[in-house]
């Protein structure tokens, strides 16, 4: 009797947890902390729209291309767009999922966001560590009305690697031969000068403590940290602050028709109004798919992210969606290039 | 034994002999792990040691867009923040254990000692934060300008206090580390204090010795070799120590005579680039800075052996 009442219960407990989501399929991501806030928001609305989780891990943008090379995720996230040789080489795809920029950030008494002007060529003499002091002559012209006190000027730059360094390096080697020539760019590089935070967070929070501290960060980090932004001259030579506007602006110019991969770096852009030191982030996956419900999942996901309920979140969390006609295009690049072993496109 | 019936005898025996082989099979498999991680460290390191070579001790460059690495920066400031803080930790503890055993009264011993192990019980990325909250900017505040006004206008230490007072840098991580060995230095200090023979400590204060002869001449050389012991796990906690200096240190692969300059230790480039090192050079770069960081700390132990060996043969204990 007593082994009869055990074993009842021993299956009611199995069919219990029997009875869960067992019929949906869950993703797997990995890479960039810069999107990692949208792509937690938009897992979340997904799931509570159709019980398909998705689960990131913002490791970094190396840690996503390390892990999707080794095919322990879905899908890899990198801030650094891959080179088309390089993802031929893995046997990988690439898209660009949504637009952000990196922001010169500084910490200066009496200095309002939005009032210090600099230029490409400037930031890039910055970091170099060629100029040391606030009151130096190559600021001070730039900003004739600003109270620039004789004080130490501290550089702050990321110690990790980083999508963010890549775009704001990439940037400072396409305005100053010098940079291109002494430093180069890529997602970790030798900085002339300056101390490492680790993470936009550690960026932030050495300029909010140093004073007359300058570094970089993600828009949304400058935003939500209500720290002081700088104006930078464009290709045009406006001067303009970073904002949704100026990063579409800068999108805009953009033509991903020509760029196989969509290795496309966004910054430097031509445009009025855009703003030199925007990125996308990109999306890895394999070309090849030996589970491709698993594939179809993921790209149901992003299909549904492209659309206005995702771009919706992005907004509201100070990203920038990808224009229409970019998703199109997207969408078409994953008919004819995400394929499983038998040929058959899994979208 | 004897009087026991045989089954009883024989289930003894049995349950000896598993006892001892368990234990042994532990002991051993403790060393087999030591043995695994040096091995894996090896062959982790290898394509930078083939590239690099003797040269990649020396060389202060790091740089991951030619490729070129070298553990200069990181070594040095291992070393250098492990130094400042036994330099500061060491007496510091020496002063808390001679208050705690000899001059402190009987109700405040129990709660101060306890605080004393409170603070070894704070995690690490705790003192990173307090550290860089509250620490770093008292330090660029008013620690820092003024080591720069006095000692950095001498000549001799002068070039150790040169710089603008960013507040993070060497010194502050080594302060922080200071503050975070000294529990432990404390602890085994005072422990070691307390088992000296009253009798010999009686006998010193018998013929007229002061509280400081007695510690200096008595309780320290009877003790020593806790006391280098206690050191050297300080000294081991100091040369491990991520989260804390990874906050503090800078994280400058720079190298700069001054200690207000910012820095980089090991296991600080370790944590902040190996998730997201791209390429495999890179990547046993960085793990052939951590065999390194391994090799140091076996150094340290045996110079720390050694020490205890040389000590023993001068009191005549060895030959």
């Amino acid at each position: 009797m007593i082994f009869n009442r055990n074993a009842f219960s021993t299956l009611a407990v199995v069919a219990g947890l029997c009875a869960g989501p067992a019929f949906a399929v869950d993703i797997t991501g990995a890479g960039a902390t810069f999107p990692y806030p949208i792509y937690a928001k938009w897992a979340e609305a997904y799931r509570a729209r159709t019980g398909v989780a998705m689960n990131y891990q913002s490791i970094g943008s190396g840690g996503g291309i390390k892990q999707i090379q080794n095919k322990t995720v879905d899908f890899g996230a990198s801030d650094m767009p891959l080179k088309p040789e390089d993802l031929e080489k893995n046997g990988l795809l690439q898209f660009p999922t949504v637009i952000g920029g990196d922001v010169p950030v500084v910490n200066l008494d009496g200095v309002k966001p939005g009032e210090l002007k600099m230029t490409g060529p400037l930031l890039a003499d910055i970091f170099l560590g060629k100029i040391t002091r606030w009151n130096d002559p190559a600021i001070a012209k730039l900003n004739p009305g600003a109270k620039l006190p004789d004080a130490d000027l501290t550089v702050v730059h990321r110690s990790d690697g980083s999508g963010t360094t890549f775009i704001w390096v990439n940037y400072l080697s396409k305005v100053s031969p010098e940079w291109k020539q002494k430093v180069g760019e890529g997602t970790s590089v030798a900085w002339p000068a300056g101390v490492g935070g680790k993470g936009n967070e550690g960026v932030a929070s050495y300029v909010q403590r140093v004073k007359g501290a300058i570094g970089y960060v993600e828009y949304a980090y400058a935003l939500q940290n209500k720290m002081t932004y700088a104006q930078v001259q464009n290709r045009d030579g406006n001067f303009v602050s970073p904002s949704s506007e100026t990063f579409k602006a800068a999108a805009a110019g953009a033509d991903w028709n020509k760029a196989p991969g969509y290795y496309l770096m966004l910054t430097d852009q031509p445009g009025k109004n855009a703003w030199p030191i925007s990125g996308a982030t990109f999306i890895l996956m394999h070309r090849t798919q030996p589970k491709p419900e698993t594939a179809k999942e993921v790209l149901k996901f992003f299909d549904w992210a492209y659309g206005a309920e995702g771009d919706k979140l992005a907004d509201a969390l100070d990203y920038v969606p990808l224009p229409d006609v970019v998703t199109t295009q997207i969408r078409a690049t994953w008919k004819s290039g995400i394929k499983d072993t038998a040929g058959k496109p899994v979208f | 034994m004897g009087t026991m019936p045989g089954h009883h005898q024989q289930n003894v025996q049995l349950q000896d002999m598993l006892f001892r082989s368990v234990a042994r099979f532990f002991a051993f498999a403790v060393l087999l792990i030591l043995l695994a991680i040096i091995a894996s460290l090896i062959h982790g390191s290898l394509p930078a040691m083939q590239k690099f070579g003797f040269g990649f001790l020396i060389s202060a460059e790091w740089n991951p867009v030619t490729e070129q690495f070298g553990a200069l920066v990181p070594i040095v400031g291992t070393v250098v923040t492990s130094a400042i803080a036994l330099l500061i930790g060491v007496p510091v503890s020496f002063g808390i254990a001679l208050f705690l055993t000899e001059l402190s009264p009987t109700w405040l011993k129990r709660p101060l000692g306890t605080a004393i192990e409170l603070l070894a019980a704070i995690p690490s990325i705790i003192y990173g934060m307090w550290g860089l909250f509250v620490l770093a900017p008292l330090f660029a505040e008013y620690v820092q300008p003024w080591l720069i006004n006095s000692l950095g206008a001498t000549a001799l230490l002068g070039p150790f206090f040169k710089g603008p007072p960013q507040g993070i840098g060497v010194l502050t991580a080594g302060f922080v580390l200071a503050i975070m060995v000294i529990p432990f230095i404390a602890a085994v200090m005072r422990d070691v204090f307390e088992i000296v023979p009253p009798v010999l400590k009686e006998s010193a204060y018998g013929i007229g010795c002061t509280t400081w002869e007695v510690v200096w001449n008595i309780v320290l050389p009877y003790t020593r070799v806790g006391v280098i012991g206690g050191i050297m796990l300080g000294l081991g906690r100091a040369l491990g120590e991520t989260m804390a200096v990874t906050f503090l240190i800078g994280n400058a692969h720079r190298l700069d005579t001054s200690v207000l300059a910012p820095g980089n230790s090991i296991a600080s480039a370790l944590a902040n680039e190996f998730t997201e090192a791209v390429g495999d050079l890179y990547t046993s770069a960085l793990i052939e800075l951590g065999l390194i960081l391994f090799v140091i700390t076996f150094i340290v132990l045996a110079l720390a052996k050694l020490l205890l060996l040389q000590l023993a043969k001068s009191e005549g204990r060895r030959t």
